[in-house]
């Protein structure tokens, strides 16, 4: 029966998942173990996205089944329990720009990659960023945009980390709609990527894993 | 004899509009007065330009320079967005600045930040604008949501109209909350018990909602009067704008301001037989919207701005199952009633040009923006007319340099043979104006046909 919950899930079986792990808990089957099999799945789902052979819907409902699934192991696990992670990650989209369907797909790829994903919203403003690079002790930091308004918002969220004297301490990644090699040389990041699998392998690259 | 309107073709209903455009009338009926006859002999010209370089026919005189800006005329004039919103003379003087100092060869109006106060009498929840939930600098932004519930589908289906009345209006505009006590209005149909229908109209939140209408009415009209009015002097001096409106997609009705971008992803694999009898219900309205838009406005191009059927928003037998069909439909319908559709496909089309290839020859002209562009050329140049692609972050970081090398290369590989209108690829805020300059200028200059 091991690997059925990664198969159901990995092809996104909706019902049937959540069928198998309500039948399977009835079982006495060990949470951590169902969990472990949604873990595997999910990395699979990433897979394959970055391979083409799955596109945004996928992703999204694939995470939508995964949160079912984790609600209904979640009495069963007790505390303490949860794997290792990476590292931790911090990600908003800047000042004055409220768009976040790109930001939520970066989080979510970041996430079923094992990172720690600290996720501050939208229109976050540099002060925010800055604290808590301080508070977390952070090495990643990621800035999304839409706008072209976000390419100066990027630039002075760079310059805040700069000026709190945290510049050196992290690596900043930035995306979005508009953005581009010129758009992180005018910002001053460290690199910017095209999509959510890119930000999986630069912060893979600056953190390890 | 003329034919009548009904009588003609697709592409005599085209022709007949591009006439129109030619022997431009005033709001009476009768031949405008141009300010000089350089601007009557401009304006004749640029028309020209743009129907050869969309028609496909006959080689332009030179490519059309045509950016399509979002909020940059306002910004290069000094105005916050706010201020854009809110005063309609700044905002109508700003983009006439725009408009006599770029010169472009085509523009689409003065409407883009819309009339703020009106947004506010009808207290508009679907979107942050300056003021409400954004800084007086920035743009209007989406609050993306489920404004329509995943059980919903059935009332959309059976009843579109009653849907938007009852269900979907009162939840976006919060002065419009009480519609959700107005009748069923196909129920009002003999004396007997027609006056409970009518009950709602007597109470004082419903009638709250209408007297909120009656301002809102009346300050969009302020608001198109002054549109309008810019449009009209801009024309005597030689400018045109042909967008004659919008409608969309039907997947990007449901996926964008609907079920949202997460709702309508789930409803693909938990109800996909309910989506699409809800996008086939939407088709008829949306391809009508166009075509009253353009009959109002008597101008041909309608604008509809691509969203979830971008690369990587869908795979490609998604796309071809949920998206494409009822898109194609609206284009076909707004063709044969002699409108040209201007698709504005957002991020990346590549993987949808082996679809859209197929489109009736000369009829629409498409806006890309990261798509590649000279592929694009290649694949779907005998079709259609490309517009694009210089990108926002060229426009804004750039030198002139740059951007006319870049539009350079556009006009030597894209604009070859014709088909091409040189152009932004995603509509802007924030740009140099020196660059923009540059796009227009060495067009003009490079983009001579010989």
């Amino acid at each position: 029966m091991s690997g059925e919950l990664v198969r159901l899930l990995s092809d996104l079986k909706e019902p049937e998942a959540l069928a198998f792990v309500e039948k399977a808990l009835g079982e006495g089957v060990d949470p951590m173990d169902l969990l472990g099999q949604a873990k595997e799945a999910m990395n699979i789902v990433g897979q394959r996205f970055a391979s083409s052979e799955y596109f945004i819907p996928d992703l999204v409902f694939s995470g939508v089944i995964l949160k079912r699934i984790v609600e209904m192991l979640e009495p069963h696990i007790k505390k303490g329990q949860e794997a290792e992670r990476l590292g931790k990650v911090i990600i908003g989209t800047v000042a004055g720009d409220i768009h976040d369907i790109g930001k939520d797909l970066v989080v979510f790829m970041l996430d079923v990659n094992g990172f720690e994903v600290l996720d501050l919203g939208i229109d976050v403003p540099i002060e925010k960023f800055v604290d808590t690079i301080k508070e977390t002790g952070t090495k990643v930091v990621g800035l999304s945009g839409f706008l072209t308004l976000a390419f100066q918002s990027m630039k002075d969220t760079v310059n805040g980390i700069k000026e709190a004297g945290l510049r050196d301490k992290v690596k900043i990644m930035i995306g979005g709609g508009q953005i581009d090699e010129q758009v992180r040389g005018f910002t001053g990041a460290d690199a910017y990527g095209k999509d959510a699998m890119e930000a999986v392998s630069l912060a893979k690259g600056w953190i390890g894993g | 004899m003329e034919k009548k309107w009904e009588e003609m073709s697709a592409d005599e209903k085209q022709e007949a509009q591009f006439q129109k455009l030619l022997a431009p009338k005033d709001p009476e009926g009768k031949d405008i007065q141009f300010q000089s006859s350089e601007a009557e002999k401009s304006y004749k010209e640029r028309i020209t330009r743009i129907k050869d370089a969309i028609q496909l026919k006959k080689l332009p005189d030179r490519v059309p320079a045509c950016p399509l800006p979002n909020m940059f005329p306002f910004n290069y004039a000094g105005l916050t967005i706010q201020e854009a919103m809110y005063d309609y003379d700044k905002c109508v003087a700003a983009f006439k600045k725009y408009v006599l100092d770029f010169e472009p060869d085509m523009h689409i109006g003065a409407s883009g930040p819309g009339p703020g106060k009106f947004y506010e009498i009808l207290d508009y929840k679907l979107y942050a604008w300056p003021g409400h939930g954004v800084a007086p600098t920035s743009s209007y932004q989406c609050h993306e949501g489920e404004y329509m519930k995943a059980e919903e589908y059935d009332i959309l289906i059976t009843d579109p109209t009653f849907f938007f009345s009852n269900v979907y209006l009162p939840r976006v505009f919060g002065a419009l909350e009480p519609w959700g006590m107005l009748p069923l209005l196909p129920g009002i149909v003999e004396m007997y018990g027609v006056a409970f229908s009518f009950i709602p109209f007597g109470l004082p939140p419903v009638q709250g909602t209408y007297k909120a209408l009656f301002e809102a009415g009346a300050e969009a009209l302020k608001w198109a009067m002054a549109m309008g009015g810019v449009d009209g002097e801009l024309k005597t001096l030689g400018f045109p704008n042909i967008l004659g409106g919008f409608t969309k997609a039907p997947f990007d009705i449901i996926g964008d301001t609907l079920r949202g971008t997460k709702g309508i992803m789930m409803d693909m694999y938990r109800q996909p037989n309910k989506l699409l009898q809800a996008l086939e219900t939407i088709t008829p309205i949306m391809i009508n919207m166009g075509l009253g838009a353009a009959r109002q406005t008597g101008n041909p191009l309608i604008f509809m701005p691509l969203h979830k059927g971008a690369d990587g928003f869908l795979s490609d037998e998604q796309y071809k199952k949920f998206y494409w069909p009822t898109f194609n439909q609206v284009m076909v319908g707004l063709i044969e009633g002699g409108c040209i559709p201007l698709p504005a496909a957002e991020g990346g089309y590549n993987t949808r040009l082996q679809v859209i290839k197929d489109l009736p020859k000369g009829k629409t002209l498409w806006m890309f923006d990261q798509t590649d562009i000279i592929k694009a050329k290649e694949i779907v140049g005998d079709t259609l007319c490309i517009l694009g692609n210089v990108p926002s972050a060229m426009l804004q970081l750039a030198t002139p340099q740059d951007v006319k090398d870049y539009c350079k290369k556009l006009i030597d590989t894209v604009g070859k043979g014709g088909g091409f209108i040189m152009g932004n690829g995603a509509f802007f805020d924030e740009a140099k104006p020196e660059n923009v300059k540059a796009m227009i200028d060495f067009t003009k200059e490079y983009g001579v046909y010989k």
